[in-house]
């Protein structure tokens, strides 16, 4: 084990998978000379070189495009978009092309490729620059979409996306990349499509992913010390979905609360509620809530930032009101 | 062939065809011959798909090479068997010359799984990774990035050389005015890719003439920016089209500089199948009849004395028989199953895949017994 920042095990992931299998190559906007935007990509391209770690112009549906081709000749690419919100230019070639190449030609050819890119609001970077659209692409069918919330996942999780043979999409967080976490040394790699439990308790479950998973954590602990077992399960995979995970969760705490980063309505947690509602109906004592984003274009000013996002004190607060609903008594 | 006013690629721009000098009478006649059943095979592949679109065989959008048939084959002769290809949704007579069976590719009309893309594309999705066509796409100008990309993928394997891999990307008229077209184009020229862009220009958008929807209506041109060389030929001209495919593609393969070749060329029928036309004049549509490149090229075959009539009744039979017999064979072909639904859902098997059709229920276990606290109280 060695304890590394999120940024780090993405980098050090990054550097051994090039290492290991030449196929692989990275493509973005400052990826190179510039080491990315968020430095992930810091020292790669002196190590690699150009044609392995390519800088791109500005054009994201052209290189995210060209990137779905490569992979159909056999390359590994790892396409870094700057964020999360720029995807918004390539969704053709994420969603009628990544997504559709396998299936459409009757399964003649894999598209392996990456699409990693950060979500997260938080940073005072207004409407455009702070959106949370995971949910639109959990959304198609041909894509495996995840979102590691720990460095050791970070590391898991992005060497399984760059080994599957389907398009990946990896959410990262801007917020999650400075947190730090025990990294298994080694190889270490995720199961695409697992949930995990990553605290067991028995009165109430969370449900989170990313950086929600790391605010559930904080609050669980906290409720620790008043007598409240909070149970977090982290999806880690957002398609394909593990709802057993879940509900085998909420089945042991007849409780259940989503905390997501996304908009409300037809977020991240309607599909849990659903599921749910569906696998747990008879062992629920309340309904579910949902703890997400204000349904705004997200704001500059801090004051107004800091209302619209989820936080530990709206999930506290959801929490309580959950477990008073029910007459729970410690 | 020489330049025919009566052909020039747009009525307000005849002097712009960048004609290839070249005399049919150069050409070994077997080659013509063989151009004119390639030929005469698209057309009447095309001729009874329309037909079988007619009879509800097929589904979905339709659209034909009828018109531009000389074009397919002269682009489809220049190309290596080493080469890729990405094409249009207007892809059946590039999927049958570059190899792909006859049946298989009627079968997929069909929607069956003897069909090229086992049911699963359709008429504007046909692949053959064999054949190296790398699909037929069905939203415009989509091909473009990943054809851009496959190039990418060719710089990895091998040094430039006449011997090299290169990628083929057609296009259509007005795809040429869609952002993926530009961003393409730089990025092939930033990177010195091996591919050779083509514009197969029959004039119309669906019903929108290039002149109302190009800003630069010479379309060869618009690679410019990127410091690409184009050219326009005749697309009525096989020969033409074949010699200014090969040159293009050889300047791609040895010195990766990416290229844009133009065909024009006339649409014969609508956009699709399902198209009458109607923005067309009754004079316009009479024009086009008697521009027909087949017949045109058969009679020029005749005048050379490379054919002779019962030799081409001969091929046009043979032709015939062949798409009869592609329809007989996609006809006698098993539909796709049920049970088959998700078999292409992903090429890596993965966990919790949802396999759920309609109906059914998401989750088993949820009302298996009492809660623990709840309905107990």
């Amino acid at each position: 084990m060695t304890v590394m920042t999120y940024r780090q095990a993405l980098n050090e992931t990054l550097r051994a998978e090039l290492a290991r299998d030449p196929s692989v190559i990275l493509i973005g906007e400052e990826i190179g000379v510039f080491e990315g935007s968020y430095k992930i990509t810091a020292g790669l391209l002196a190590e690699f070189g150009p044609e392995r770690v390519r800088d791109t112009p500005i054009a994201e549906e052209g290189f995210v495009g060209a990137a779905v081709g490569a992979a159909m000749l056999g390359m590994r690419p790892v396409v870094e978009l700057m964020t999360l919100n720029f995807s918004l230019i390539a969704i053709d070639q994420i969603v009628n092309h990544a997504a559709k190449i396998y299936a459409m030609f009757g399964g003649q050819c894999p598209v392996p490729m990456v699409i990693r890119t950060p979500g997260g609001g938080g940073q005072q970077l207004a409407a455009t620059h702070s959106q949370n659209l995971e949910v639109w692409y959990a959304h198609v069918p041909g894509l495996k979409v995840v979102a590691p919330s720990t460095p050791a996942d970070a590391k898991a999780l992005m060497t399984a996306a760059i080994r599957d043979d389907d398009p990946v999409f990896v959410l990262e967080n801007l917020s999650l990349y400075n947190t730090k976490g025990e990294v298994p040394d080694g190889e270490h790699v995720a199961e695409i499509g697992k949930a995990a439990v990553v605290k067991q308790g028995t009165d109430l479950t969370v449900v989170a992913y990313s950086r929600a998973t790391v605010i559930a954590l904080d609050v669980a602990r906290q409720l620790e010390d008043q007598g409240i077992s909070v149970e977090v399960v982290d999806l880690r995979s957002l398609r394909p979905l593990d709802r057993e995970t879940v509900c085998a969760s909420v089945r042991k705490t007849s409780r259940a609360v989503v905390l997501e980063d996304d908009w409300l309505t037809y977020g991240i947690g309607a599909e849990l509620a659903a599921t749910i509602q569906e696998g747990a109906f008879d062992y629920l004592d309340a309904p579910v809530r949902r703890v997400a984003a204000a349904e705004v274009p997200l704001p500059y000013a801090k004051p107004l930032e800091r209302v619209a996002l989820p936080d530990a004190a709206a999930l506290t607060k959801v929490i309580h009101e959950v477990l008073d609903a029910t007459r729970f008594s410690r | 062939m020489a330049a025919d006013p009566g052909v020039a690629p747009s009525d307000s721009t005849p002097s712009d065809v960048t004609t290839r000098e070249h005399d049919l009478r150069d050409e070994p006649p077997e080659v013509l011959r063989g151009y004119y059943r390639q030929m005469a095979l698209v057309r009447a592949f095309e001729l009874k798909a329309s037909e079988m679109y007619q009879r509800a065989k097929i589904g979905g959008y339709c659209h034909l090479n009828l018109g531009e048939e000389p074009t397919v084959v002269g682009l489809m002769s220049a190309l290596e068997a080493r080469d890729y290809l990405f094409t249009t949704y207007r892809d059946h007579g590039y999927a049958l010359l570059r190899g792909m069976d006859t049946g298989r590719v009627m079968a997929e009309l069909f929607g069956k799984t003897t069909g090229v893309s086992g049911g699963w594309g359709g008429s504007m999705h046909l692949f053959d990774m064999d054949a190296r066509m790398l699909g037929g796409y069905g939203i415009v100008g989509g091909q473009i990035p990943p054809a851009t990309g496959a190039a990418l993928a060719l710089t990895y394997r091998g040094a430039p050389g006449p011997d090299a891999e290169a990628v083929m990307c057609l296009l259509g008229d007005g795809t040429t005015n869609i952002g993926a077209f530009h961003e393409s184009l730089n990025l092939a020229a930033v990177w010195r890719l091996p591919i050779v862009y083509v514009v197969v220009n029959n004039r119309l958008g669906m019903g929108t003439p290039v002149e109302k929807s190009s800003g630069e209506p010479l379309l060869y041109k618009r690679g410019c920016s990127y410091r690409i060389p184009g050219e326009r030929v005749d697309g009525d001209d096989v020969v033409a089209v074949r010699e200014a495919a090969k040159a293009a593609l050889h300047t791609a393969r040895t010195e990766r500089q990416p290229m844009l070749l133009e065909t024009v060329s006339w649409r014969l029928k609508g956009h699709s199948v399902v198209d009458p036309a109607r923005y067309r004049s009754r004079e316009e549509t009479e024009r086009l009849r008697s521009l027909d490149p087949v017949p045109a090229f058969r009679a020029h075959l005749l005048d050379l004395g490379v054919l002779d009539e019962a030799q081409a009744q001969a091929i046009d039979q043979d032709v015939e028989a062949e798409v009869d017999r592609a329809v007989a064979f996609a006809d006698h072909s098993p539909d796709p199953t049920p049970d088959q639904l998700f078999d292409n859902a992903y090429a890596q098997e993965v966990a919790n895949a949802p396999h759920a059709l309609p109906g059914d229920p998401l989750m088993t276990g949820g009302s298996a017994g009492a809660s623990t606290s709840g309905a107990a109280r």
